[in-house]
């Protein structure tokens, strides 16, 4: 994965990410209000492949998997942060995208360009030259990402079993 | 399943393994005899809770691409709490598609607009101790309050769970939060709650579970347990617990629930846990947490001198019977500020029921309060009760995250419903302590 960076702070709640009053919306329209509170040009310049890097207990609050989709859906393919919020990170896994464990979040600001190695667990900083590191992700959330979230992944061991 | 369950030598030691409460029932969900923090193991369900929000509309699509239906509709409660009443076309088939799944997946405990899921949960008897729920909301600690081991999980995960029966859980480590003494007249389990995010923070539940104990615990009313655990989600915990005790087994039994075997529902006394932190109950004061963080908590005495322009009491956290009680306590023969709007949704029909039956809501009304029908409404900016711009809100919900209540230049404070009521009659944050006269007959 390679990409830019998008840096946000700690506590980044699913209220920035996909906004209550926004609910009812269709997923488009309500990922083009995603963490408008916090970066108003985010969702209109984000593109295809860019990462979102941030502080602490990224993605807490609500259960909405809106949160995750709104993400996806504006191209964005991993999520850096120093922690997550317990069902954001549930959420992303289902759905396919990555939410990365780093300690090293300070090192990486918005504007970098990143290339990242998951399954190895390193971060290349190319804009610094710093070689970085992120947790490797445990082998069953591996699973969900490489069958693209846990309904590609029910589909094929229900069919399997079939 | 691509995740065998990690083999440990200590599983194999002969002498079980002390466990703690949420221990116990995920060991018992798993059909195992004990289980270890970290380890991921794969359980039965007993409840999968759903709402109008990111129930039918979200998980429906997701079963039929499964071409799986529910695995087992008696195991499922459906509440519609997030878009009630339909205040627009985009409401009104939201609600529609909610009944008519209910319907066609045959699903008996279907709540159409009777309450807050969190709040119509147990006041229907559906919780009962040593349960294992899901909840499709991140309140769903809330049902730690009677015993269950209870957690919030997103519409794709709930597809699963409704496909299977089943759900993976990497086993939470237990964090032990004991309250000595007695709370103060005034002073409530919200305070704790608000109390607990200031010192511990928004992720000092680390995604593990909290098991709340101590006097202060003890003497809270099964309802205010609700308020606790409902607030393990701030902490961002897992799942918050309280041991059953007979309190919880009389109002599981007034709900027309079956309490079970409760009293074999605890830590064992060596049980280990992550940490360990101590609260004190006796010199707790009345809580405000300032915007946009409920972690911004402290005494209502330190709090900024802001005018509001409304005060909410609402939602599962704040709008309970119990909830409505101690502000009318408050509001008894006074009347809200003119330049403030105070804002009443009770959070289930039931609740509404009884707070008219012992003249409660009567009280509340008569100081100038204004009715808003039970369900999700003001608390996350999905029904009545939207704040404009620039508007400041004292609330007694759970989040004051920015923009939650509406719009983003909105700033929302949080507390208890003693000093929402305090504050909706002096129009700045105030002290309920101030306002109230002793207790009858204390
Ligand atoms: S009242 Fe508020 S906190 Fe409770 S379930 Fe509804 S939106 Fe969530």
């Amino acid at each position: 994965m390679s990409g830019r960076v998008w840096k946000f702070g700690d506590d980044v709640d699913t209220d920035a990410l996909a906004p209550g009053a926004y609910m009812r919306s269709p997923p488009a329209e309500l990922a083009a209000h995603c963490l408008e509170t916090l970066d108003a040009r985010f969702a209109g310049e984000v593109r295809a492949g860019d990462f979102v890097v941030a502080g602490r207990n990224f993605g807490m609050g609500s259960s909405r998997e809106q949160a995750a989709q709104s993400l996806l859906l504006l191209g964005v393919t991993a999520v850096i942060a120093r922690s997550f919020g317990g069902i954001f990170y549930r959420n992303a896994f289902n759905l396919g995208l990555a939410a990365l464990i780093s300690a090293d979040v300070e090192r990486i600001e918005s504007g970098h360009r990143l290339d990242v190695d998951a399954p190895n667990g390193v971060i290349e900083n190319r804009t610094t030259g710093e070689r970085l590191c992120c947790e490797p992700v445990p082998e069953h959330l591996a699973a969900l990402v490489r069958a693209g979230g846990l309904i590609p992944y029910l589909q094929a061991t229900r069919g399997a079993r079939s | 399943r691509p995740h065998p369950d990690p083999v440990r030598e200590d599983t194999m030691d002969t002498a079980p393994r002390p466990q703690t409460l949420a221990e116990k029932i995920i060991a018992r969900a798993a059909a195992r005899s004990s289980v270890l923090p970290g380890e991921i193991v794969t359980c039965k369900v007993d409840l999968a809770m759903l709402h109008d929000s990111g129930g039918p509309r979200r998980v429906a699509p997701l079963l039929e691409r499964l071409g799986a239906t529910v695995w087992d509709p008696s195991r499922v409660v459906l509440v519609s709490d997030h878009y009630v009443p339909a205040v627009d076309a985009e409401s009104a088939a939201i609600l529609k598609l909610t009944r008519e799944w209910a319907a066609t997946q045959g699903i008996d405990g279907f709540y159409d607009q009777q309450g807050i899921c969190h709040v119509v949960l147990p006041e229907r008897g559906h919780l009962r101790p040593g349960l294992f729920v899901v909840g499709g909301d991140s309140h769903s600690p809330s049902g730690g309050a009677l015993g269950c081991f209870m957690f919030g999980i997103g519409a794709t995960d709930m597809a699963g769970v409704l496909a299977s029966g089943e759900t993976w859980i990497k086993v939470p480590a237990t964090i032990a939060i004991r309250w000595n003494g007695l709370l103060g007249d005034g002073v409530s389990a919200k305070d704790m709650a608000l109390a607990m995010c200031a010192r511990l923070g928004m992720d000092g539940g680390a995604y593990q579970a909290i098991e709340y104990s101590g006097e202060t615990v003890r003497a809270l009313t099964p309802l205010e347990r609700l308020t606790l655990c409902n607030m393990a989600a701030e902490l961002g915990a897992q799942a918050g617990m309280i041991e059953p005790d007979a309190a919880t087994a009389q109002y599981v039994r007034s709900a027309g629930g079956d309490p079970g075997d409760w009293q074999s529902l605890r830590s064992d006394p060596d049980a280990e846990y992550l940490q360990v932190h101590e609260f004190d109950g006796a010199a707790l004061a009345p809580q405000v947490a300032a915007p946009h963080s409920p972690a911004n908590a402290a005494p209502v005495d330190d709090a900024d001198a802001v005018d509001l322009d409304v005060c909410y009491i609402g939602a599962c956290t704040g709008a309970k019977l119990d909830d409505l009680q101690m502000a009318a306590r408050v509001l008894r023969g006074r009347t809200v500020a003119r330049r403030v709007r105070l804002l009443l949704a009770p959070a289930s029909a039931r609740t509404t029921a009884a707070a008219a039956r012992d003249g409660t809501l009567a009280t509340l009304m008569d100081a100038g309060a204004i009715l808003l029908p039970s369900g999700c409404g003001a608390c996350a900016a999905m029904g009545a009760g939207r704040l404009a711009r620039d508007e400041v809100c004292l609330s007694s919900t759970a989040r004051n995250f920015r923009g939650r209540m509406g719009d983003p230049s909105s700033r929302v404070y949080l507390a208890s419903p003693y000093t929402v009521a305090a504050s909706a009659v002096t129009g700045h944050l105030t002290d309920p302590r101030e306002l109230l006269s002793p207790e009858p007959g204390a």
